[in-house]
């Protein structure tokens, strides 16, 4: 589901991610594998979903070696779970949009670069993370049954997965810049938009003197 | 107490305070360009948002375009792309563009005020860092990235922080030889170019009460340089007499109406300001960069600082090895290769007009490669029936079409090697004009014209008079 807007807030607040979720095994994985540098070359962000983990999903063989975004049962999931350092190496803004436009809306790993970490925010897409026996925990569970559905909480601080429970953090500048909505700029200039009005209709200039 | 033009102009386009700390202000123009929008536009259409004011936002191409053969497809695959981009993108969300093929396409910070859309207080954005230029009209016009170039379509606002002012006075007449471009560069080497972080720069004083249009924005253009966040000048007759009958400034009755508000946006007599500066324009002399920043630059008549003689020894060292020059060296006599009159900084009429004077009845050297790159498609047809420009073209210069060209290496015209050049415009990084060797030294764009016909880094004085 899309994040929830908290009335009356300005930005689009994002206080909880729900949705299934698709595990993704392996530490330091990098922004070239999520989005490999060939598809920067466009002059925008449109279509990069097609090509998120490209050469890791050509690489896998089929069928007992099947990269998880060509599983079928994780189509559509919301939640991408990974170790330690994931998103490492250039700093490309393409590798989240990529997940972002694929459907990922939020991750859950042991570990984030840091400029992953931030290009994330910027899309309101939260990177939690959990210690590393909660996050294979995590893993197993959605190994085992991919139609689980996650619930996190991002006042709380919580994974909830049909049974399963664990504690999940974000650093609280960007905790707070989820859930009061202003991670998303636009989504608060936007708001109560007829003031915006009210202050150009005082310009001389817009009226036309 | 009295407001300075800041404050006026801030308060009048405030919506409101956000919880971030920022203020909300109304954006009264916004210029649009190929190379930071596509990504803004992508934005809008994933959320669904609409161009909140098309009626204030105006786009053209400058960036990536050649200056030599504009035929489309262009040969290079993502310059085709941003312009493809952008001219659907203008389609759909129904913004007016100056495209390759109309009369009024040029950088955007020569064609906003051209056109007379750029208006003094006025709150002007633009995705490009020298939208300071526009200051010149008494505006307040912010340089942004490309994610508040989105926040501006889909909203006509801009979440910002709060600014001091700083008054920078120039007092007194210049030399001959001597121009704005070198009080610039002059004023970003004293205060530094981190000098005016968090601050607006207000250009005052009796030189710049004197001083034209042109002169105006080659200054605060270069306001970024030195770090401010905006530069501006108040409004005055100057400013009036440019904009009357330009065709987007208001007309008849309305013009007179207006004259009346922009003089009230000026800063007043008692105003505050956070910090005060003066400078001498008798003192001034040419100034050359000599290094790899705005702010490493010195007199004509000087020479290269060395590394043990400075508070950043490190910085000294880095630039004199990248430029090949020796602590203590003269700049003059500098061997030239390329010289480049041109950018939003220095292309303008009165600069080509000026340049073309240095360089009437003499010749370029013959290992310089020189060029001349009006600044819009009107200044070119202007400089043309001025007989402009037949004196490059009879002392051997290239004369091209409208564009950004050579400033910043996005587009064909990219010096090779590490090839020095003597340019006009505004920022001398390493690798800046397209090749990651290339040297910059900048400087005003008469100085440049004497360089390429001396075929190295000469005293314009000795050829103005």
């Amino acid at each position: 589901m899309a994040p929830l807007r908290e009335d009356g807030s300005g930005g689009q607040a994002v206080k909880r991610v729900q949705g299934r979720a698709l595990p993704l095994r392996g530490d330091d994985i990098d922004t070239d594998r999520i989005m490999p540098a060939r598809f920067l070359v466009g002059v925008s962000f449109e279509g990069l979903e097609k090509h998120v983990f490209e050469d890791d999903r050509k690489a896998a063989v089929r069928p007992h070696n099947r990269h998880p975004f060509d599983v079928g049962q994780y189509q559509g999931a919301k939640i991408l779970v990974v170790n330690s350092n994931f998103g490492c190496g250039s700093s490309r803004e393409h590798a989240p949009q990529g997940l972002h436009r694929w459907g990922i809306d939020a991750v859950v790993g042991e570990s984030f670069a840091e400029i992953f970490f931030g290009n994330s925010v910027m899309i309101g897409m939260p990177c939690f993370t959990a210690a590393p026996a909660d996050v294979r925990a995590l893993m197993d569970v959605i190994e085992k049954r991919p139609a689980a559905e996650i619930t996190l909480d991002l006042a709380a601080g919580t994974c909830d997965a049909e049974g399963f429970h664990c504690k999940v953090s974000l650093p609280p500048n960007a905790r707070d810049a989820f859930l009061s909505g202003a991670w998303d700029t636009t989504g608060m200039l936007l708001d109560r938009y007829e003031e915006v009005d009210a202050a150009s209709a005082r310009l001389p200039y817009v009226t036309g003197f | 107490m009295g407001k300075t033009l800041l404050k006026k102009v801030w308060d009048l386009h405030t919506v409101r305070q956000l919880s971030t700390g920022q203020t909300q202000l109304f954006i009264g123009l916004h210029l649009v360009h190929e190379v930071t929008s596509p990504q803004a536009f992508d934005a809008l259409r994933q959320r669904g948002w609409k161009v909140a004011r098309p009626d204030r936002t105006f786009a053209t191409v400058d960036h990536i375009i050649p200056t030599l053969e504009r035929k489309r497809p262009f040969l290079d695959v993502i310059a085709e792309d941003m312009i493809a981009s952008l001219e659907r993108n203008c389609r759909d969300f129904g913004v007016r563009l100056a495209g390759l093929d109309d009369d009024r396409q040029g950088i955007v910070h020569v064609i906003g005020p051209e056109l007379g859309l750029t208006q003094p207080g006025m709150t002007i954005a633009c995705g490009d860092r020298h939208t300071s230029t526009h200051g010149a009209f008494g505006s307040v016009a912010f340089g942004i990235r490309t994610s508040q170039v989105r926040d501006v379509l889909a909203s006509q606002c801009l979440a910002i922080e709060p600014l001091k002012v700083r008054r920078i006075r120039v007092t007194g007449s210049l030399h001959p030889g001597v121009y704005a471009k070198d009080v610039i560069l002059e004023i970003i080497q004293r205060l530094g170019v981190r000098g005016g972080t968090g601050h607006a720069y207000e250009y005052a004083g009796d030189t710049v009460d004197r001083m034209t249009m042109d002169e105006r924005m080659t200054i605060c253009n270069m306001s970024i340089e030195g770090g401010a966040r905006v530069g501006y000048v108040n409004p005055d007759e100057t400013t009036f007499e440019y904009l009357r009958g330009r065709p987007f400034t208001p007309q008849g009755d309305a013009f007179e109406r207006a004259k009346e508000w922009w003089r009230s946006i000026a800063s007043d007599a008692d105003a505050i300001f956070d910090d005060d500066v003066e400078v001498r324009a008798a003192e001034l002399k040419p100034v050359v960069t000599w290094g790899v920043n705005p702010g490493q630059s010195i007199a004509i008549d000087e020479t290269v600082p060395a590394p043990d003689q400075s508070d950043e020894p490190q910085a000294i060292t880095d630039a004199l090895d990248y430029m090949g020059l020796e602590p203590g060296q003269h700049i003059e006599g500098m061997k030239v290769d390329v010289a480049f009159i041109g950018s939003c900084t220095n292309a303008r009429l009165s600069d080509l007009r000026e340049a073309a004077r240095i360089v009437k009845g003499r010749h370029v050297a013959s290992h310089v490669k020189a060029l001349v790159v009006p600044g819009s498609v009107g200044v070119s047809k202007a400089a043309e029936r001025e007989g402009l420009a037949d004196v490059f073209r009879a002392a051997g210069f290239e004369w091209r079409g409208a564009g950004c060209s050579m400033c910043l290496g996005m587009n064909p015209d990219k010096l090779q090697g590490n090839q020095v050049c003597a340019a006009s415009s505004n920022r001398n990084f390493k690798g800046r004009q397209g090749s990651p060797t290339g040297r910059t030294l900048l400087m005003s764009p008469a100085m440049v014209a004497a360089a390429a016909v001396a075929g190295k880094v000469v005293d314009v004085r000795e050829y103005v008079n």
